[in-house]
């Protein structure tokens, strides 16, 4: 699925709309603890997070993720917005909580990276 | 002892929680720009990473020692901090002494010891209580071939 297909589903606003969106991800690493996030070694995912602080988007460099979903509609402060400019992950937010977004992403065929 | 090609040793300052992680980001880019293969540098990186978010959570102050010989990369920190009462219960996932604030910072949640033990090939662990902890790992280049 592309991260615009991801967009739409979700009902995302786009932080970061420099980016192109049409890159394809097939698994999720979904979690709020970063440790958790890194355990797992599955390259180009999607995270999907309710931790907005600028380690959110360190760990998604780390993990080498592709995209990070915030989840809950939360405020992400422009400090965490501009270290992702600066490596490039482009950076969505959706009203949907945690469990909806996962199931939704699941019905659609993405599977679990842990 | 293989022979050193690369030394570089960064200040960790406790409890900054904004500046956290930039050197583990500079580790990313030197080992980038010298054409390491991304799954050495995505091992390397998360070992550094953790490894530092201990220094900033726990320790009074930290140097991190990133090292590249012809064999392996090395990740060494030496702090000054509370030290480590009992290793082997700290090394179980899901073991953390983590305040609150830590946890709100999406780290403590009793995985940064096992993600260090997980991504590195040796690692060494020496502790004096009061005094501080010296970590060593290392991963080794030729174990993703």
């Amino acid at each position: 699925m592309t991260l615009e297909q991801i967009k739409n589903l979700l009902g995302c606003q786009v932080l970061t709309p420099e980016f192109d969106l049409s890159n394809e991800v097939s698994t999720v690493l979904a979690s709020d603890g970063m440790s958790e996030i890194l355990a797992f070694h599955s390259p180009g995912a999607l995270m999907v997070t309710g931790l907005t602080n600028i380690q959110s988007v360190r760990t998604a460099d780390v993990a080498d993720v592709r995209a990070i979903v915030y989840i809950r509609g939360k405020w992400i402060g422009e400090k965490t917005i501009e270290l992702a400019r600066q490596k490039e992950i482009p950076v969505l937010t959706t009203p949907l909580g945690m469990f909806d977004v996962c199931g939704i992403l699941r019905e659609h065929g993405m599977k679990g990276a842990m | 002892m293989p022979e050193e090609l690369f030394k570089k040793t960064f200040t960790i300052l406790s409890r900054n929680f904004d500046k956290a992680g930039e050197n583990s980001s500079e580790i990313k880019a030197i080992l980038k720009g010298l054409g390491f293969d991304s799954e050495t540098i995505r091992r390397t990186v998360v070992v550094a990473f953790e490894a530092e978010m201990n220094v900033v959570m726990y320790a009074r102050v930290g140097t991190l020692t990133f090292r590249i010989t012809e064999e392996d990369i090395q990740i060494e920190i030496m702090d000054e901090g509370p030290g480590i009462p009992d290793i082997e219960q700290a090394m179980q996932p899901g073991f953390s002494t983590a305040s609150d604030e830590m946890r709100e910072m999406g780290f403590g949640f009793g995985m940064g010891l096992p993600n260090i033990k997980k991504h590195s090939d040796t690692l060494k662990i020496e502790s004096q209580i009061g005094k501080g902890t010296t970590l060593f790992a290392s991963i080794k280049l030729n174990s993703n071939a």
